[in-house]
């Protein structure tokens, strides 16, 4: 598979930093005082999402505080805990749980009107431990009304396999399997205030990795006229690099008539792999009785599957590489979104500006092409299509201090 | 410095003297409904990066959407 080189692009994101490290030089903007840092706030929030027998739930909270309005320092703590019985699960391997903790810190610095980020974001599980430092710069320019950030990401990842003991039973990682992955990711955006009441985002991400890129997990399944079923599985086999393309414009848009803002965003993606994808989403936020606010979103995602993705391969070595992760396949997934948001003042508490209630409800709905369920039962590749309906809640309480 | 180049940076240099600050065509009073919370672009952030990490889950694509990523959470 012809894989992109980084390089080039990688040269051409480096001179458009420096270039930007030049405009940001304290003698370019020797007034500068307008740039802003993020407001002071804390966050608690649980998480659900419950869909083809996964159960995903756990709690975020997430603190942010600026000190001498120069740094602000953001931490975040994060917990998925997991219950699967999914359709790639009860395909091929029995029910499990899992835990995954993620913890994050980072600081930005505020320099006239340049804003330097730096982060790191440390992950857990019981077969995945991932690593992630990050650096951006940001500028304002042109009377404000212009925000240049570019980004750089690096991601180090150590992936295992856990295997059940078969003295105990017990989940524990198996000593014979162990890889890596790495993951470079470039990004740019352009927020620019077009009007007195619209307001446009324009951004593009390069994201490279290389490793170990497929689920130790996952098997692809082929035909086989000796087995009882028709077919019988092996392992997936993916390419070692992988290089993505994304770009995506936003505008955001305050209604002239009543107090309500509406949004509107699509993306366009595409990688090495041959998945191309783009997704559309439209939001409306609207404000009522002073102290509610109320808003509504719609998402529509589709691509294309992967060049090496097949549901059921004619043999077991037909392709180079061969995959059958539903992600990797042709689909469309339509998710319509709701959320009520209460805002509340404390006299008791002078040092609380303000905060806020929150309930939101997702619900997804994916509908595949070419993925097909294999606990329906039926003959080798005309199984039913294999369907998603999923719903997410957030329950979350913010604060700003 | 060949004369291509020298010429480039003369007209580059001309340019840039005829250059004024570009007048802000939003002035700071006239961003009354910009400045509304919601008109924010992450009104929540830690809603807005757990939604993110859902979505990349279960989709092929990622990118250029504002979450930074930090594990698998896929097996």
């Amino acid at each position: 598979m012809a894989c992109a080189r980084p390089g080039r692009r990688a040269r051409v994101f480096a001179a458009a930093l420096a270039l930007l490290a030049a405009f940001a030089a304290p003698g370019f903007a020797p007034d500068a005082a307008a740039a802003v840092l993020p407001d002071d706030r804390a966050d608690i929030l649980y998480h659900r999402y419950e869909g083809d027998n996964v159960i995903v739930d756990g709690p975020s909270l997430l603190v942010r505080k600026k000190f001498a309005d120069k740094v602000s320092v953001v931490a975040n703590y994060y917990l998925d805990m997991v219950s699967s019985a999914s359709v790639d699960v009860l395909s091929t391997a029995s029910p499990y749980t899992d835990e995954r903790t993620q913890m994050s810190l980072g600081f930005d610095y505020l320099r006239g009107k340049t804003t330097y980020s730096v982060g790191y974001i440390d992950g857990d599980e019981s077969d995945y431990l991932a690593r992630t430092a990050y650096l951006s710069i940001s500028q304002d320019m042109f009377g404000d009304l212009t925000t240049i950030s570019l980004g750089f990401r690096r991601g180090m990842n150590d992936v295992f396999r856990n295997v059940k003991d078969p003295a105990t039973g017990a989940k524990r990682r198996d000593p014979t399997f162990g890889e890596e992955m790495d993951s470079r990711a470039w990004n740019v955006s352009l927020t620019q205030v077009l009007t007195r009441d619209l307001i446009g985002v324009l951004s593009y991400e390069l994201v490279s990795d290389e490793g170990f890129l497929n689920n130790p997990y996952r098997q692809i399944r082929y035909a086989d006229p000796t087995a009882p079923r028709g077919f019988s599985f092996a392992p997936e086999v993916y390419p070692r690099t992988k290089t993505s393309s994304a770009a995506a414009g936003r505008l955001k848009y305050s209604l002239p008539w009543w107090r309500a803002a509406v949004d509107g965003s699509y993306r366009f993606y595409s990688d090495t792999w041959g998945v191309r994808a783009q997704t559309f989403q439209l939001g409306y936020a609207q404000p009522v009785f002073g102290n509610w606010l109320f808003d509504v979103r719609y998402r529509y995602y589709t691509q294309d599957a992967a060049d090496f993705y097949r549901d059921l391969f004619p043999r077991r070595n037909t392709l180079n590489f061969q995959g059958r992760d539903k992600e990797l396949s042709t689909f469309a997934a339509h998710t319509v979104g709701v959320g009520a948001t209460w805002q509340f003042r404390m006299n008791r508490m002078p040092w609380l500006e303000r905060g806020t209630v929150n309930l939101r409800y997702d619900y997804m709905m994916s509908r595949y092409d070419d993925f097909r369920d294999l606990t329906a039962g039926g003959r080798p590749g005309a199984e039913p299509l294999f369907e998603l309906d999923a719903s997410v809640v957030q329950f979350f309480v913010s604060a700003w201090f | 410095m060949n004369r291509p180049s020298a010429i480039a940076c003369a007209a580059a240099l001309l340019l840039l003297a005829g250059c004024k600050p570009i007048e802000p065509w939003v002035k700071p009073y006239e961003r009354e409904k910009l400045a509304d919370p919601i008109m924010a672009l992450e009104r929540d952030p830690v809603s807005g990066s757990y939604l993110d990490h859902v979505f990349e889950l279960r989709e092929g694509a990622r990118g250029a959407m504002g979450s930074a990523g930090g594990g698998c959470g896929c097996n």
